[in-house]
């Protein structure tokens, strides 16, 4: 407020160098007040959001977590030690996804399971104790008591900060990438791998063990693994079809998030553009009719999208339906409203000049209004579309579908974050997609072919 | 004979013109009926249930807001602060990103003689980043490390409010006099000094016009993030949208709540924004 103060003054007859002096003088006071306040305000709002507090329960390992996480996978090796007992090797721990012969970097004997975790980093499993191998350090024993868990240091080593021995649990993380557990049930060592594990094919799928050029060559071979189909269309199939990664579901969730943007921005401009006229004082000389219009524009942004966005989850449930009329409402008001103030401003001598040839109505407005609104309404609608597509995710975050329910989901269950940073990218890559091209046919109309 | 062929060649054009016009129009036409009937297939409500049911819920809320009588005015007192708590988001918010916009777009504007140049590419390729970056995902990512907590949402909102007026400013100050500049330029002015004295005064008014609109996104934008965990009324309002019947009032006085802030922000921007541009035109 200050500064628009300073700033919508029509410069004063200069008289003489006092005046100058005092007006810069005024001037500057009321910006640094002006800044002043607003310093104020942050600090206020600092205080009010116990920022201290958050930083001090803040959890930034979480963050080192999730970035190993999206872009690694881990392989499990768990010995069991309570029931049946026995040992499993499994991609993130997954059942569907167990190795049924030890990979090379385990090696399983009568009473010694071996596990290599590289660079000197060794863990040997017999029966109930497991020695861990560090360089630098030397063997850290743990064994399994009926006490509990006993941990036994190498001879004058302090208990490093990555270490945590308990009689109840030993966990060990000497380096991002591996990881040593012992608890009185089992005992479970996990070695991590750069990449996104089984993202073509699931961990079962025959074609899982070629390489991409086997896979390239065998695309195009008239050997069928399956005899019912050929081989690209098995590949094919099988990628869609991807139990862990669901490229199936996600591109359906990316669809309804893409419909959700589209269908409402497009309902929102071809309902609003003659809601406008209506609300446009030169083309409505009913001033009630204009008011009614003006207000109920009011009313559709007004109740925001959130509301809206709730309220027609309620009414048509999940999906992509719900989103669209969430959107368009909202941006009904918005658009309509945009559209009447650009109606406000056409040229009058274009209308006239079209009337004069005994034009009816719908031609009138055919000839002499649309033209004249055409590139407003296009980039004003196209920019609504690039903003939409990032409402669409939100929406779809408060539950009605969508890639924006899937991410929330995703997070929340706080596994698979290689999924979860999936998610993000193609999100991210969606709205930067519709940004270009948004941007591109913006520019066009603008700069190539405003005269239509 | 010349006047004859350029005739023809007009009517072509204007025919193929049409044609084009023609065919938009069918594309749209046809994107809208495929696109309802496959959202309307992918949906898990139909739009004619739907619609028999749309005025269910808001009729249940205002008839227990209705029930409430006067203590609907003290339930609507009692979620003022969540209110303060999400228009302070937004406040923050946009001061924030509204600074670092400001050195963005000076960053990146063409006119302003930025050295070395490739600054200017650079930061604007930044700022199409952050205009792009969904808040969502930002606010849901800062959540999962800092915890449920206002912040995460005001980062998530800055960053976004960053990138959008960064752009929006440096349109606005490619658009400045150059005369001021090269006054300074002429008496030794530093390169901030001719930014502080030649550039700022004459872009402020838009500035805060811009500033305004983007205050009013950014509280909906606020209140929408608290729904999935950053607190304030969005916060409240997945509260009591959970416990399902009974919070009726509640969920009421929350709407009621949003509706009036934005409704009184909405007004209070475009009467400033009004009062910013004639005040320039009149100069």
């Amino acid at each position: 407020m200050t500064s628009s103060t300073l700033a919508i003054q029509p410069p004063a007859p200069v008289t003489g160098s006092l005046t100058v002096f005092s007006r810069i003088r005024r001037n500057s006071l009321l910006v640094m007040a002006g800044t002043g306040l607003t310093i104020l305000y942050l600090l206020y709002t600092f205080i009010s959001f116990d920022v201290w507090d958050l930083l001090s329960r803040s959890k930034p390992q979480r963050a080192v977590l999730l970035a190993t996480d999206a872009v690694a996978h881990k392989v499990h090796v768990t010995k069991t030690i309570r029931g049946a007992g026995g040992l499993s090797i499994a991609v993130e721990g997954e059942r569907t996804a167990t190795y049924e012969t030890p990979p090379g970097w385990v090696t399983v004997s009568d009473d010694l399971t071996r596990v290599d975790l590289a660079e000197g980093y060794r863990v040997d499993i017999s029966g109930t104790h497991v020695i861990f191998q560090i360089p630098d350090l030397g063997p850290i024993h743990v064994r399994i008591t009926d006490t509990g868990i006993e941990t036994i240091l190498p001879e004058g080593v302090d208990p490093p900060d990555w270490l945590r021995a308990t009689p109840a649990k030993f966990d060990a993380r000497p380096t991002i990438g591996r990881r040593v557990q012992v608890s009185k049930a089992r005992i479970e060592v996990h070695r991590y791998f750069m990449g996104w594990e089984n993202f073509f094919f699931p961990f079962r799928s025959e074609l899982a063990v070629y390489s991409p050029g086997q896979l390239f060559s065998l695309a195009f071979s008239d050997q069928r693994l399956d005899p019912d189909m050929p081989n690209w269309r098995l590949m094919a199939t099988t990628f869609w079809n991807n139990p862990g990664w669901q490229h199936k579901q996600v591109f359906i969730a990316l669809l309804e998030t893409f419909l959700m943007a589209v269908l409402g921005t497009i309902t929102a401009a071809l309902v609003g553009l003659p809601l406008a006229i209506l609300a446009a004082a030169n083309f409505t000389p009913a001033q009630a009719l204009r008011f009614a219009v003006r207000r109920l524009f009011d009313f559709l942004r007004g109740i925001d999208m959130l509301i809206w966005s709730l309220i027609f989850i309620r009414a048509f449930g999940l999906g992509p339906l719900t989103g669209a009329l969430a959107i368009a409402f909202t941006d009904t008001g918005s658009l309509g409203k945009l559209f009447s103030e650009a109606l406000e401003g056409v040229n009058k001598k274009q209308m006239e000049g079209v009337n004069a040839t005994g034009a009816n109505r719908l031609q009138f407005y055919r000839f002499g209004v649309i033209p004249q609104i055409i590139p407003v309404f296009v980039s004003q609608t196209l920019y609504y579309l690039e903003a939409n597509v990032r409402s669409a995710t939100i929406i779809g975050a408060l539950g009605a579908g969508g890639i924006g329910l899937m991410l929330v989901e995703a997070m929340n269950t706080q596994r698979h974050w290689e999924n979860v940073f999936y998610l993000i990218l193609l999100t991210i890559s969606l709205v930067m997609v519709m940004d270009t091209v948004s941007a591109k046919l913006r520019n066009r109309l603008i700069h190539g072919r405003s005269g239509i | 004979m010349s006047l004859h062929i350029i005739q023809t060649e007009i009517m072509a054009m204007e025919k193929r013109r049409r044609l084009y016009s023609m065919a938009c129009i069918v594309l749209i036409a046809a994107v809208l009926i495929s696109g309802y009937g496959l959202a309307n297939d992918l949906n898990s409500g139909g739009f004619l249930t739907g619609m028999q049911q749309f005025f269910d819920y808001p009729s249940e809320i205002v008839k227990e807001a209705w029930a409430a009588g006067f203590s609907f005015f003290l339930v609507m007192g009692r979620f003022v602060p969540a209110l303060v708590e999400t228009l302070n988001i937004a406040g923050a918010a946009s001061i924030v990103g509204g600074a670092l916009a400001v050195v963005l777009a000076f960053l990146g504007s063409a006119n302003l003689g930025v050295n070395p140049p490739v600054v200017i590419t650079i930061v604007r390729r930044i700022m199409d980043i952050m205009r792009a970056f969904p808040e969502l995902i930002l606010a849901l990512f800062l959540i999962f490390i800092l915890g449920s907590s206002p912040v995460p949402a005001m980062i998530a909102v800055a960053f976004h409010t960053a990138g959008a007026l960064g752009k929006l400013f440096s349109e606005v100050n490619e658009n400045a006099d150059a005369d001021p500049v090269e006054g300074l330029a002429s008496c030794g002015a530093t390169w901030l000094q001719r930014m502080r004295y030649g550039v700022l005064p004459q872009v402020l008014p838009n500035y805060l016009s811009y500033f305004m609109l983007r205050f009013e996104i950014n509280v909906r934008a606020s209140a929408i993030l608290g729904f999935v965990g950053a607190g304030g009324i969005g916060m409240e309002l997945r509260r009591t949208i959970g416990w399902g019947k009974g919070a009726g009032d509640e969920t009421a006085a929350l709407f009621m709540l949003l509706i009036l802030s934005i409704f009184v922000i909405d007004q209070l921007s475009s009467f400033i924004r009004r009062r910013l541009v004639t005040g320039r035109d009149s100069e």
